[in-house]
């Protein structure tokens, strides 16, 4: 009698055995249909947006503490730290055109590049897909030359930022400063220039490593390592970076220099 | 050098055409929303209107850049929500940081006038 008792678990357990366990999340396969590496990018860059929502927040907060320019006070605009700068009036010059008006072309133009190097990023991806060793090398080598581009440009802001505007901004004690630093600025309240530099300045860091990354995508494809390797996976996480980074220029901009 | 070809598993003629058409229509739906923007700097005065409608550009333009150029829209579903469920609770964080300190700071500063 007790064979029966016992045999009835059995059998549940027999029948479980014949039909293995082959679900999406049962093991032994991929759930997400990515690999590791992919797939850890993905949760890296999740990690950086949290980092550069930090940055946005605190902006937000303390632009919001600080008094708007009122365009209907009849008083033209004028940089002065009773309210926040006008972004068009701060970002107004280009590289060339010395004197000249100019609201906000340079950031259009920096904006232009590092989406044109995302296209030739997408391009680098898609040439590794059809193992096309040459093309990846021609789209890598423009992507490191827009990122490039985009560094340089960003330096020449700085620089302009920093030396300032040819008329300087009378101070409280009577002197005239000129540019801005982290502690006195001509353009506004101080925490202006100071998230002007840490927001723009932690963005432009990851370019760089973007870059760097892209040098050695571009080494290693010119050797042959990925060809060898089967398949171009590494610039494609590369490049998951890189949109990334775009992605957050597209932020920055919108919410620095448009807003 | 002998055996260099034998290791070469792809020939030079086996190599598929390009696929880029999708690419660039992409690229140009970003120019345009980008182009768009400055008109709207131009043309309007601030306001919470105008701010309104750059974040919505933003926002279209951070989905085409993550569905179109990051693939993510051609991924499993699974790994579309990990992504855009945290992202979507950040956004939410960010709102509530922003709109609460900015009323925590108003009342410390109505506290000392």
């Amino acid at each position: 009698m007790s064979t029966i008792s016992t045999t009835q678990p059995l059998t549940t357990a027999s029948s479980t055995a014949e039909r293995p366990r082959s679900g999406n999340w049962d093991g032994g396969n991929e759930p997400f249909k990515a690999s590791y590496g992919k797939l850890m990018m993905w949760f890296f860059l999740l990690s950086d947006a949290f980092t550069f929502a930090a940055f946005l927040t605190t902006y937000g907060l303390i632009r919001h503490r600080n008094p708007a320019f009122d365009p209907n006070a009849g008083v033209p605009f004028e940089f002065s730290t009773a309210y926040w700068p006008i972004p068009d009036k701060v970002f107004n010059a280009f590289p060339g055109l010395h004197g000249m008006d100019v609201p906000l072309g340079f950031v259009a133009l920096m904006t232009m590049i590092l989406i044109f190097s995302s296209v030739t990023m997408v391009l680098a991806v898609e040439a590794g897909h059809r193992m096309d060793k040459k093309d990846v090398q021609k789209w890598l080598l423009w992507t490191i030359l827009f990122g490039a581009t985009f560094l340089a440009s960003q330096a020449w802001e700085w620089s302009h930022f920093i030396g300032g505007h040819e008329e300087g901004t009378l101070m409280a004690d009577g002197t005239t400063f000129y540019g801005a630093n982290l502690t006195q600025n001509q353009y506004g309240p101080v925490l202006f220039a100071d998230l002007f530099f840490f927001i723009t300045g932690f963005h432009g860091t990851h370019v760089f490593s973007g870059v760097c990354l892209l040098v050695y995508c571009f080494i290693a494809t010119t050797n042959g390592t990925f060809h060898k390797r089967g398949h171009y996976e590494m610039v494609e996480k590369v490049g998951l970076y890189w949109h990334f980074v775009d992605l957050v220029w597209v932020f920055v901009f919108t919410f620095f220099y448009l807003v | 050098m002998a055996n260099h070809a034998s290791t070469e598993p792809v020939q030079a003629g086996e190599i598929p055409k390009p696929n880029v058409g999708w690419i660039w229509k992409t690229f140009f739906v970003l120019v345009g929303i980008t182009a768009l923007e400055f008109v709207f700097v131009f043309l309007m005065n601030p306001g919470t209107l105008r701010n309104s409608i750059f974040i919505v550009l933003t926002i279209f333009k951070a989905f085409f850049i993550v569905a179109e150029f990051m693939h993510l829209k051609h991924e499993v579903k699974a790994l579309i929500w990990t992504i855009l469920i945290p992202m979507a609770l950040l956004i939410w964080l960010l709102i509530a940081l922003v709109s609460e300190g900015t009323y925590g700071g108003q009342a410390i500063q109505n506290a000392f006038n």
